[in-house]
């Protein structure tokens, strides 16, 4: 019953896909501070959603995040006090593009491959070593690559805690899916 | 001449650039030694193999450190845009860097402003700039794998991060996702669609397609495609035309991925070292 009750609590701290409440959206300089500040909000109990900005303020390799425009004062209060503060903070007039949520899983047998839009990560099965990363486009990847292959699941820095980009971004979701996979 | 632009991942590299040569498993730039196992290096190794076994010059590099924060890809940029209106090259090839739409519309204009307009290679970041900018038609051959193509077919996407579920699912075969690029202007003259079967197109359809030899293992290593990348710019720069340089390309990296006797662990510089004995086998 209490793990139910967590479990629920635990959920509410994501934004619903059609959660009506007016939303906004932080920018901020790159892409690393947005996955700092993610980190920073989601261990604050605040509901926000990384997400692609509107065109109007795309360059090639954006994220923002999305958050109920009534704790504007609080999540940037909390943002203050971790050091981090975004460009810009305004009001959300048009959808916003939703990051990849679908994964493509491979059994070689002895080995195990999840990929996330164009990310790829392989794990062998017994030892849980990471054995290759491939696919993505950004600098971080040969980066996140030669940081990881070697290590197992539990070793490896999380391509967030290391990575800058959305292919970064990518590969954490990967590496995500293949660790709830081998804990299954 | 080919000439290949990328980052590699030091933080420390400054921006070099120079004709490179092979040391071993490194790259020689500008008296820096480069491991060759990944990203934009490996790339330049396959480029380099090919273009030996051709007997044409090697390849004139730019590159930099980045990893991830995008300064170093912004310093090559600059570069390019000063640099490549003195330059003569037959191919360029873009390879790992920031996708930075801005910075890719002054390179296309810097490369407009060359005595003779090259071929131009996209492939990683540098393609992803190269769609969101809406300027893929300039642009000779893009070299996808199967998520980077579904990105090019979701004609909202500006990374592959947004591609769209209904366009991603493993449902949709490459030839649909093919056509569907075409139709929205976000694919290259030609595509070498690299998957566990090869795919060469262009604007009417698939022009060849190759499978053999299969060796399942490959998807899962990385670097697999900076080879492919790199062999068909070598074929292209050593005056071989796209569509058949595309088409011996996707032979010749199945070949070398098959001679390495490839396993989910295998690592991309144990194929790019089967390259000559595959060219051999493809040319010989």
């Amino acid at each position: 019953m209490m793990k139910r009750l967590f479990d629920f609590i635990k959920s509410k701290k994501e934004l619903p896909d059609d959660f009506a409440v007016e939303r906004g959206m932080l920018v901020f300089d790159n892409t690393s501070e947005v996955i700092r500040a993610e980190v920073i909000l989601k261990k604050g109990g605040f509901m926000i959603k990384v997400m692609g900005p509107p065109p109007e303020i795309r360059t090639g390799c954006d994220l923002v995040i999305e958050f109920p425009l009534i704790e504007q004062l609080n999540i940037i209060r909390e943002l203050k006090n971790a050091g981090l503060e975004p460009l810009n903070a305004v009001p959300v007039s048009s959808p916003l593009l939703k990051p990849v949520d679908l994964y493509q899983v491979k059994d070689f047998g002895s080995h195990l491959m999840v990929r996330a839009a164009n990310m790829k990560i392989t794990i062998e099965k017994d030892s849980l070593k990471i054995v290759n990363i491939s696919g993505g486009g950004c600098p971080d990847v040969p980066y996140l690559a030669g940081r990881m292959i070697g290590e197992t699941l539990s070793s490896a820095p999380e391509p967030r805690s290391i990575g800058h980009t959305l292919c970064g971004y990518s590969l954490q979701l990967a590496y995500e899916e293949i660790k709830k996979r081998c804990s299954q | 001449m080919l000439a290949v632009a990328g980052t590699i991942p030091d933080k420390n590299l400054p921006l070099v650039e120079g004709k490179v040569s092979l040391q071993g498993g490194n790259i020689l730039i500008s008296n820096t030694a480069i491991n060759i196992n990944r990203g934009t290096a490996a790339l330049l190794g396959a480029a380099m193999k090919t273009l030996e076994f051709m007997g044409k010059p090697l390849p004139y590099a730019y590159l930099v450190g980045d990893i991830g924060l995008g300064d170093g890809s912004r310093k090559m940029y600059r570069h390019l845009t000063e640099q490549l209106p003195k330059k003569e090259f037959n191919v360029i090839t873009f390879h790992y860097a920031m996708p930075d739409v801005d910075w890719f519309n002054k390179i296309v204009f810097a490369i407009d402003e060359m005595q003779q307009r090259p071929l131009l290679v996209a492939d990683a970041g540098s393609m992803y700039a190269a769609k969101m900018s809406g300027q893929s038609p300039a642009y000779e051959i893009f070299t996808p794998d199967a998520g980077e193509l579904a990105f090019l077919a979701d004609e909202e996407a500006p990374h592959p991060f947004y591609t769209r579920g209904f366009i991603l699912h493993e449902d949709n075969l490459a030839p649909e996702l093919i056509k569907r690029a075409y139709e929205n202007d976000n694919a290259a003259k030609y595509l070498l669609v690299k998957g566990s079967t090869d795919y060469i197109a262009d604007k009417d359809g698939i022009i060849s397609s190759i499978d053999s030899p299969k060796a399942e293992a490959m998807e899962a290593i990385g670097g697999t495609g900076d080879t492919v990348t790199g062999i068909v710019s070598g074929l292209m720069a050593s005056g071989m035309s796209t569509k058949e340089a595309a088409i011996a390309a996707a032979k010749v990296n199945r070949l070398a991925g098959y001679y390495a006797d490839p396993t989910p662990a295998t690592q991309v510089i144990q194929i790019i070292e089967q390259i000559p004995r595959a060219l051999q086998e493809v040319f010989g």
